[in-house]
């Protein structure tokens, strides 16, 4: 076939087109649902509790991965600075993922737990008070705005459509006990989704501020969870690598 | 100089007919929404560059702060100014190339208006916190749904001129508007696929999660470039740097062979923004390998685009317009070597999550893709409105701000990336780490400086421009009152 005739028919040159462009993504995107290695067989990542999702749907908003990632990649110094390397199983249930491109600010895969709340409150309030040289915005409204969680059971049910094991049903939550636990399959059940987010944010009051449920309570517990759910010390070092 | 004026502003005796065989009104619309997305957008940026100099500059107010702004640049300049010089360019080569007008003219509109909405929409709704959380698809679910309509829209426009055209072939310049119209389409669906929490709330969640989610969302992120950005510029090019120069296009085979390869190859490399990450290894190597690849292609356009100026080189000297786009293909092909490289996984280790990738992206957008565009709406306007550019002194002080902006920007940004890439890696003698993060944050702050320099130069050049786009205009509109009063006097006195 001569190229004229790709130049002289429009609808020629549009399905060759669509036919070329469309190779690269089915090979490359297609298989990750497929091959069972891409997302890691490994205890202890669950869903978000309610409070930690609404914290994230704040992480999401304000923007934080335009200048913090959460991948940690398998190198010496970013092992010692950050941890261990992040799993694909790790943001399993991050719709959608937030793994980020740019680090003006650390990597907070594995933020959870390294700081307190009340330095995590603290820091997002006004960042240069705890480290003078950050180039990090202050964050003051978190403190003071009450969380609106009126549609977490519509957040939840779409999570639930996407995918996430979030419990509608006896039989989804006996799944969810089966699978996580019966502690955290509560918190996974949407008919007490409410219930959940303000008796999580009341129990460990992550503002300081037991008064009202605000922002901060739920971003703070988001940061707090981050890269905490897969216990590595239970793993032989390299075990992991069968998977890269 | 005089010659120079000539050429660049010459407005053929003929085109006063041409305002009725083709559609220039749209035309006009989109190239003047480009200046002013463009002043806008690059305002955006500066003001961004110049808060990781001075966060102070955040003020505490939520609807400012970077990582709201952020997407407000980032879309204003990618959509807001490249892509309404898009369809204005798109547009015109069409209607001259095929020979015919324009199809629908309320669908023309139609595209005008919902494009520009979606964006002015997008703009407020990220200062409002509404955004999905992926680079360059930041627009909520409602927006993404008024940008396809618009995009079929656009397709339809696009085609059914094709289809009316009054030339056999379809000039090369309209295969890749065509490339482009359609890999945006299939990117920015399967980006968006998105399942709403409501009909009427503004918030979704992505249907896919993790790594599948990053690989579609970087598969779409590289193509924004590949496509949005590359593919469709080089339309652009195809038509205006043979017009500037007055010389057919260097080599027609060239021609066929890069725009299949660009195609192609561009598809697959996305994952080259993942490297080292939860993405399965084998993916990562494919997408560097077909990076490297991709190279060749990139540099037959470039080639083809500034041999078209062999026999004619002296322009250079004269036409500020060819700088611009000799200048633009000069840093096309610096940046399509500088990406294969940084897609090496061992160069990536280092410059990935880095400023060199921003300075990466800055010399393909503000070398390539702006200066492109500047030229070929120097070449454009003048044209649709019938008279000669305002000023081409200005034009001269426009391109060497520009290239100042450009030079200081990516050159801090090496720096920058480079030099924290190395302190995050430093060990001192006892295998510990050198550095501290926030040591690297410190050492960032001069190139940071540097770099909202480099931007208000850029931004002060396209200022410029405005103004001397805005008294070209002006006195095209006045010559047209006075052309239509001619007539009208001449049919009274007849």
């Amino acid at each position: 076939m001569k190229h004229e005739s790709v130049e002289t028919n429009a609808g020629l040159l549009i399905i060759l087109t669509l036919a070329v462009i469309s190779v690269g993504g089915l090979v490359e995107i297609v298989p990750l649902f497929y091959i069972d290695d891409t997302i890691e067989e490994v205890d202890g990542v669950r869903p978000y509790t309610p409070l930690e999702q609404r914290g994230r749907d704040i992480y999401v908003r304000e923007g934080c991965y335009t200048c913090h990632s959460q991948m940690v990649r398998p190198f010496r110094d970013e092992m010692l600075r950050y941890g261990h390397y992040s799993l694909a199983a790790e943001s399993q249930y991050d719709h959608p993922f937030q793994w980020g491109s740019k680090r003006t600010g650390p990597d907070l895969a594995r933020v959870g737990g390294k700081y307190s709340n009340e330095w995590q409150v603290q820091h997002l309030i006004d960042p240069q008070s705890l480290v003078p040289e950050s180039i990090m915005p202050g964050y003051p409204w978190l403190a003071t705005t009450p969380l609106n969680y009126s549609d977490i059971e519509a957040r939840m049910i779409a999570l639930k459509r996407v995918g996430v094991p979030y419990s509608l049903t006896d039989e989804e939550y006996e799944a969810n006990v089966e699978r996580f636990g019966a502690e955290h399959a509560r918190m996974f059940d949407i008919r007490d989704a409410e219930d959940n987010l303000v008796g999580q944010a009341q129990a460990e009051n992550f503002d300081g501020n037991p008064g009202t449920i605000t922002e901060m309570d739920a971003i703070v517990a988001y940061l707090q969870v981050l890269g905490t759910m897969v216990d590595f010390s239970a793993y032989d070092d390299g075990h992991f690598a069968e998977f890269r | 100089m005089s010659q120079a004026a000539t050429t660049a502003g010459a407005a053929p005796a003929a085109s006063v007919a041409t305002s009725e065989q083709y559609n220039y009104a749209i035309i006009k619309r989109f190239a003047i929404a480009a200046i002013l997305w463009g002043v806008f957008g690059m305002a955006a940026g500066v003001w961004i560059a110049s808060q990781l100099a001075f966060p102070f500059l955040n003020f505490d107010i939520a609807q400012i702060t970077f990582g709201r702004f952020r997407p407000v640049h980032t879309s204003a300049v990618i959509f807001g100014f490249g892509g309404n010089a898009l369809f204005a360019t798109s547009y015109y080569i069409v209607q001259r190339t095929c020979q015919t007008r324009l199809w629908s003219d309320s669908m023309a509109s139609f595209t005008f208006y919902g494009w520009n909405l979606a964006l002015i929409l997008g703009v407020i709704t990220y200062m409002m916190g509404i955004t999905q959380g992926r680079e360059y698809a930041e627009f909520n679910w409602q927006i993404d749904i008024i940008i396809l309509v618009v995009w079929v829209a656009y397709f339809m426009v696009f085609l059914m001129t094709l289809l009316r055209r009054n030339q056999p072939h379809i000039y090369v310049a309209n295969w890749f508007f065509m490339a482009f119209i359609l890999a945006t389409a299939l990117l920015h669906i399967f980006n968006n696929i998105q399942v709403p929490v409501g009909l009427f709330h503004p918030h979704s969640y992505s249907i896919f999660s993790g790594v599948q989610d990053a690989m579609t969302q970087w598969w779409y992120g590289h193509n924004a470039v590949g496509f949005f950005l590359t593919a469709a510029f080089l339309g652009m090019m195809y038509y205006f740097v043979p017009k500037q120069a007055g010389r057919p296009i260097y080599s027609y085979k060239l021609s066929i062979i890069h725009f299949w390869a660009l195609v192609f190859l561009y598809m697959w490399v996305g994952a080259h923004h993942l490297h080292w990450t939860a993405l399965p290894d084998w993916v990562s190597t494919l997408a560097a390998t077909f990076s490297i690849l991709l190279l060749l292609p990139s540099w037959g356009g470039m080639i083809n685009g500034i041999m078209t100026l062999s026999g004619a080189w002296d322009k250079l000297r004269t036409d500020p317009i060819m700088l611009f786009l000799i200048t633009a293909l000069a840093f096309y092909g610096m940046s399509t070597f500088e990406g294969p490289m940084m897609s090496l996984k061992s160069v990536n280790a280092l410059s990935h999550y880095t400023d060199w990738t921003v300075g990466h992206v800055h010399s393909g957008a503000l070398g390539w893709v702006a200066m492109i565009t500047f030229g070929s709406l120097y070449h454009l306007i003048p044209r649709l409105w019938n008279v000669n550019l305002f000023s081409l002194k200005l034009v001269y002080v426009h391109f060497f701000l520009a290239t100042i902006g450009i030079v200081l920007y990516i050159t801090a940004m090496w720096v920058a990336g480079i030099g924290q890439g190395l302190m995050l890696r430093a060990f001192d003698q006892y295998g510990n780490l050198a550095y501290t993060f926030t040591e690297s944050v410190v050492f960032l702050h001069k190139p940071y400086v540097v770099r909202a320099i480099g931007g208000g130069f850029f931004l002060a050049g396209m200022l410029i421009m405005a103004f001397n786009i805005a008294m070209t205009v002006r006195s095209g509109i006045k010559a047209e009152a006075r052309e239509a009063q001619a007539a009208s006097a001449e049919a009274r006195t007849a």
